[in-house]
């Protein structure tokens, strides 16, 4: 390289920072920092009126799974912790199966329209992805209330004559969950299977596989890429929701989400807060780093995001 | 020989699943829109068609001052994400490979890979303190968190469309002793302008549709319209609900058509 190129190539380098600079700076102050100043919150003191008293303490980190006994001050395995925990990993792993059994067919059949009515699909996936995700939520909700249009249905067939409680539970969280977050399984899947080769089906059925091993050993395999991709791009969100549980799930049955907001108001508990947070930034950074290894090793598929 | 019919890509029972899934997809949303013209007060039964719940919404304070508030944030959100956007766009595309891009690319990134609540969490702490130590409590602390979390939904598009622009008109008005700041405005500006536009109405809708940041930012009496519905859906809903909702989402999808046939491949 001669001395030219090289200096060339220095004030191209420098200029990308220069440019980059000031996004960075803002990103770093109301993005990136504030997350450090988490980490920093969660090994302090809770202040007795909330905020934390500047003393070091673990009892933010221990108190993620044992609570101290208000008589005899000993640490005891927090039940109701583990319970929140085990539903919001419960409900996103169900969330995750739901929209993909519902997601799969629904990707395969855009892709497999024609060209023209393929964008036209597509587009009728995308206004819900990009819909406010509170008004998707209320919406769902409007359907299940007691005074819904379900409920208010079935009283007017006559088949019931009270009207069946399907809000304030697991199964509206669920419910809800599933259908907020199924746009983000049918795109990743979508990319993944409109770059699939039908000739290969073509090829499977000349060799007298059935259309269920045809499924099994050539489909799923070649787009399992998009299923990784939509199973988190899914997974991901569901684990750290909080407007859905909120709105649909009442107070009672929180999520990990609900859970961190309560340390932050009633709860009084900044540092226990802070633990949680963090713990569930870990949870996602871990997900979304297998999610960027196998894209990267498994090339195609999940163009998406 | 295959049955009559036959085609290979077809699955039994996918075609069916699909349309169920649209159809799940939009009946609630269809659902909420028709009823915000209900007459009645109710949610489910039908009594008649009214503008009724669009004027109160219209005639009530608390709404009106959350439309003006989001509208606000928004617009000022989106204007600073997408200018900061289009410089980084500028700086991470089109040169040789340099040490750090790919910090500069996750750092940018960065809010779309973190949990809403746990940034969140962080505003919350850092806003606080401020807040204490300086006794402003304007919408300066939700307009920077907006900002910062629209940029990559301003970035993204824009170095789409960066990547698909070649170097050779730039050059070819160096060559004619073009200043860069000429080469820049007169060329490069025309040209990145669809990618500018629709990274800015992609921030402007993430901005609107806010939640849980705002929720934990906001300083007493600073409700946007998403957190003054979060509040309302705790209490008896009224069809004023709908209507507010109808409304945000009218405005939603005209962008989103808007960013649609702006981004859309020139043939």
């Amino acid at each position: 390289m001669s001395l030219a190129e090289e200096r060339q190539r220095k004030t191209s380098a420098r200029n990308g920072w220069l440019l980059s600079a000031p996004a960075l700076i803002l990103l770093t102050l109301a993005a990136s920092g504030p997350l450090l100043v988490v980490l920093v919150y969660s090994f302090l003191e809770k202040g007795q009126y909330g905020n934390v008293l500047w003393d070091f303490s673990t009892d933010g980190w221990t108190g993620i799974l044992f609570s101290r006994d208000i008589f005899d001050d000993t640490l005891k395995l927090a039940d109701a912790h583990l319970t929140i925990f085990w539903r919001s990993v419960k409900l996103s792993f169900l969330t995750t199966i739901i929209t993909f059994l519902l997601g799969f067919p629904t990707a395969w059949f855009i892709a497999t329209r024609t060209p023209a009515h393929r964008a036209i699909w597509l587009f009728l996936i995308t206004i819900p992805f990009w819909t406010n995700l509170l008004i998707r939520t209320f919406a769902i909700g409007e359907i299940l209330r007691s005074e819904g249009l379900i409920n208010t249905a079935l009283i007017r067939l006559g088949i019931i004559d009270q009207p069946i409680q399907m809000l304030y539970n697991d199964g509206a969280v669920l419910v809800g969950m599933a259908y907020v977050y199924l746009p983000l399984m049918v795109l990743p899947l979508y990319s993944a299977i409109e770059r699939f080769d039908m000739r290969l089906l073509e090829a499977g059925y000349d060799l007298f596989a059935s259309r269920m091993q045809v499924l099994r050993h050539i489909i799923l395999p070649i787009v399992k890429p998009g299923i990784i991709a939509g199973s988190i791009l899914v997974f991901v969100p569901s684990l750290g929701a909080y407007v859905t549980p909120r709105i649909l799930g009442g107070g009672k049955n929180m999520m990990i989400g609900n859970f961190i907001e309560l340390q932050f108001g009633q709860g009084r508990n900044w540092p226990l807060g802070a633990a949680l947070s963090m713990t569930l930034l870990v949870v996602v950074t871990v997900a979304l780093l297998f999610y960027v290894r196998t894209l990267g090793k498994g090339g195609s598929g999940g163009g998406h995001g | 020989m295959a049955k009559p019919g036959f085609t290979v890509a077809h699955l039994p029972g996918f075609a069916t699943i699909a349309v169920g899934v649209f159809v799940c997809l939009y009946l609630p949303i269809i659902t909420l829109v028709v009823y915000s013209f209900n007459g009645g007060s109710s949610i489910a039964v039908w009594q008649e068609f009214s503008f009724r719940w669009y004027s109160v919404a219209w005639g009530n304070e608390a709404v009106k001052d959350a439309t003006v508030r989001s509208l606000v944030i928004a617009l000022s959100a989106s204007a600073i994400a997408t200018v900061l956007a289009t410089f980084a766009a500028l700086g991470t595309t089109r040169r040789a490979p340099y040490r750090g891009q790919t910090f500069i690319y996750v750092m940018i990134n960065q809010p779309l890979m973190v949990p809403e609540i746990v940034t969140a969490v962080a505003l919350l702490i850092i806003f606080a303190s401020i807040k204490v130590a300086t006794g402003y409590h304007g919408l300066g602390y939700l307009i920077a968190a907006h900002s910062a979390f629209c940029i990559p939904f301003a970035y993204l598009p824009i170095r789409a469309r960066l990547e698909g622009m070649d170097t050779v008109m730039e050059t070819a008005a160096a060559d004619l002793y073009a200043s860069a700041w000429q080469t820049f405005r007169y060329v490069t500006l025309p040209l990145l302008a669809p990618g500018i536009a629709a990274g800015a109405m992609l921030a402007f809708v993430i901005s609107l549709d806010d939640v849980v940041i705002t929720e934990f930012v906001k300083s007493g009496g600073q409700d946007t319209l998403p957190t003054y519905m979060l509040g309302q859906l705790r209490r008896a809903v009224t069809p004023e609900v709908n209507a507010i909702s109808s409304a945000l989402l009218a405005l939603t999808v005209a962008l989103l058509t808007a960013f649609f046939l702006l981004t859309r491949k020139r043939d």
